[in-house]
């Protein structure tokens, strides 16, 4: 199997109509996601990729008609967070948000109210999951990546794409990738997707991927020698970025002396994981 | 994006917190005026967006008006940390008998905004929080409930706050959560709030930051926002979309995506090469963009090597080839160039950048070598290849 998302996974894209929701929902469909439809207030009623897809006004709406269960989120910032709302209200279990930039008190609230609905938010400011061979909810290159039994989950965007590509040079797959984002707040954390890793029967080793900023890393590091049976390998970027300086994601900065890469790195060999200083030859491991 | 202190404590006003009275100088001679309507010992303190400004004497007390022109005379003439002073705040000397800290931050362990607060006040909080976290009392903020009185209490209580001032205290605390709610800050902090020889409770140094993410719903603030202390290449980088912060090394980056560039930095510091620069390009970026870039990083005269990785998803490789064979040319500043592109458009790409004389790798980690090597000259750059 996989975690968070599969072949029957139903997909709404809320934002279809504009120019990086249909560039991305064709590229999902390409990879055999099972797309549903979207939503664009305004613009209920059309259809888009060649008639294929219908366009809802609002995503109560686009669920009643499709009973779509997962949604992503292209929409621009200032109404991404509304977007994440309406998403939870509507009933919608995986929230996937790829937009960046949302002020950080606007996913506070978010997180919060979607903890009390009990639904996922994975994101914001990530490039979504994908599920090898199955489908894809979020911006992931497909051809990069081949259905396997490593489970991998990052922070980061590229980075994830480096570490996918380099296990298929290898001839590696994945059962599941999850980029969680790299904001200071997110939906979900590094120790909630090791957690499905854990549990699911198709993954038997995990890839971490992390980066300075944060006591996320910290935290998996506990849950993976508290809870973990399958090995984990990680790799955390920044080692060499200085203190008070934000590395591009809103997250990515060493506060007051936490964050660094090196207390990171510390307490997941603690842990027992084994730690990647190039993606490269981390990959050869896990052959 | 951070504000000044004067700034940040103008917002205090508004909100009802008291502050000490005075007001900002950008002359001596100015300074010298407010220190004689204030007619008592002033205090002059530098405006700029660093910490460390009483260590290293940008914060002065003045007796009288002619010692306040002096002191600002000399404090305007400092550079602090790099930063030049082009303000002075000159404010009443207020007399105390107690310090406090007291902040609001965003807490992303938590999910929440937290409050903090320390009896330990005046003090560098990161300190306090380092040698006796036990000082140091938070409770989280509900987002959406809010700072609630009975927390507020809890804290008063909890650094033996006498009672006659829970009150005052309250509405500080009240109006401290206020603020940063409505102003979208990341940190308000008052450090120290102080309890002054007249038994009034007063911010004599205040902190704010606010998030850049919600800058667009607060039109007043981004205008007052002090652009021009940032590294000037940052500022340009940040104009044209680029994430970029100049370090003090000497091979150039230019990568797609944040933790990439991290990991690209991070690998030439494995090889034993000083990465000059982190730059990430963004998603998707055109030649002009990537051109922009390449220029910013060649414009930095230390800068002996550049190293390219580009992973191509929609960054399309040609394209960012493009970008780097037309700043090249534009530029007397001759480097080696030391190029990976992998995805869309690779093949084309290479090819655009092997005609103009550059080194192609496959691999990120021999690219991360072949850099260290150009920029270290450890190796002959002929018989390395």
């Amino acid at each position: 199997m996989s975690i968070l998302l599969n072949k029957q996974s139903r997909i709404i894209i809320q934002g279809i109509t504009g120019e990086e929701g249909l560039f991305h929902t064709r590229s999902m469909v390409a990879y055999g996601a099972n797309i549903v439809g979207g939503t664009s207030p305004g613009k209920g009623g059309e259809w888009v990729l060649d008639g294929k897809y219908p366009v809802f006004d609002s995503l109560k709406l686009a669920v009643d008609a499709t009973g779509a269960d997962t949604s992503v989120i292209f929409v621009p910032a200032r109404n991404a967070a509304d977007a994440m709302l309406e998403a939870v209200d509507g009933g919608i279990s995986l929230v996937i948000c790829i937009t960046e930039g949302i002020p950080v008190q606007d996913m506070m609230k978010v997180k919060h109210h979607a903890g009390t609905k009990g639904a996922r938010v994975i994101g914001p400011n990530c490039p979504g999951v994908l599920s090898a061979g199955q489908s894809k909810a979020g911006i992931i290159p497909g051809h990069i990546t081949m259905p396997g039994n490593i489970g991998v989950v990052s922070r980061s965007g590229t980075l994830t794409y480096e570490m996918v590509y380099a296990l298929k040079q290898l001839g590696l797959g994945t059962s599941t990738c999850v980029g969680i984002g790299g904001d200071p707040v997110i939906g979900t954390d590094f120790t909630q997707i090791l957690g499905l890793f854990e549990d699911d029967a198709d993954t038997e080793k995990v890839v971490l991927i992390g980066e300075i900023g944060g006591q996320d890393e910290e935290a998996a590091a506990e849950f993976i020698s508290r809870s973990m049976t399958k090995p984990v390998y990680a790799f955390i970027a920044g080692v060499s970025a200085p203190a008070g300086k934000r590395m591009g994601h809103a997250g990515a900065i060493i506060e007051g002396g936490r964050g660094n890469a090196e207390s990171k790195i510390s307490c997941l060999e603690s842990a027992g994981v084994k730690i990647g200083h190039n993606l490269e030859e981390m990959a050869t491991w896990l052959k | 994006m951070k504000l000044h202190e004067y700034q940040a404590k103008q917002f205090l006003s508004r909100y009802g917190i008291q502050i000490p009275r005075g007001r900002v100088a950008l002359t001596a001679y100015e300074a010298k005026q407010i220190a004689e309507e204030l007619g008592s010992n002033v205090i002059i303190k530098s405006q700029v967006l660093t910490g460390g400004r009483g260590k290293a004497g940008g914060i002065r007390l003045a007796r009288n008006p002619r010692e306040a022109e002096e002191m600002a005379t000399a404090i305007l003439s400092m550079d602090i940390k790099g930063l030049p002073v082009r303000k002075v705040l000159v404010e009443e000397a207020i007399q105390f008998n107690r310090e406090i800290y007291l902040a609001i931050v965003n807490n992303r362990v938590s999910g929440t905004p937290t409050i903090l607060v320390s009896a330990s006040g005046g003090m560098d909080i990161e300190e306090v929080a380092h040698l006796s976290p036990e000082k140091i009392i938070s409770e989280n903020i509900h987002p959406l409930l809010g700072l609630r009185d009975y927390q507020v209490r809890d804290l008063a209580s909890a650094i033996n706050l006498p009672h006659s001032y829970w009150k005052q205290f309250m509405q500080i605390c009240k109006s401290l959560w206020q603020l940063f709610r409505d102003m979208d800050a990341t940190l308000a902090e008052i450090n120290p709030l102080v309890i002054s020889t007249e038994n009034e409770l007063l911010a004599v140094d205040a902190k704010t930051t606010i998030d850049e993410n919600a800058l667009y719903r607060h039109p007043d603030i981004n205008e007052i926002g002090d652009l021009e202390v940032e590294d000037p290449a940052e500022t340009e980088a940040h104009k044209y979309g680029l994430s970029y912060i100049k370090l003090d090394g000497e091979i150039g980056c230019l990568v797609n995506g944040a933790g990439l560039a991290m990991a690209v930095m991070d690998m030439i510091q494995y090889y034993g090469g000083k990465p000059a620069n982190f730059l990430d390009i963004g998603g998707g970026a055109s030649a002009d963009k990537v051109f922009s870039a390449m220029r910013i990083i060649l414009e930095d005269s230390h800068v002996n090597c550049v190293l390219i990785n580009i992973f191509g998803g929609i960054t399309r490789c040609d394209e960012v080839a493009r970008g780097v064979t037309m700043a090249l040319a534009d530029t007397p500043h001759h480097v080696p160039v030391v190029a990976r592109l992998i995805g869309t458009n690779a093949l084309e790409g290479q090819k655009i950048l092997e005609n103009a004389n550059m080194h192609t790798l496959d691999s990120l980690s021999d690219a991360a070598r072949k850099a260290v090597e150009l920029s270290t000259g450890s190796h002959d750059e002929h018989t390395a290849e």
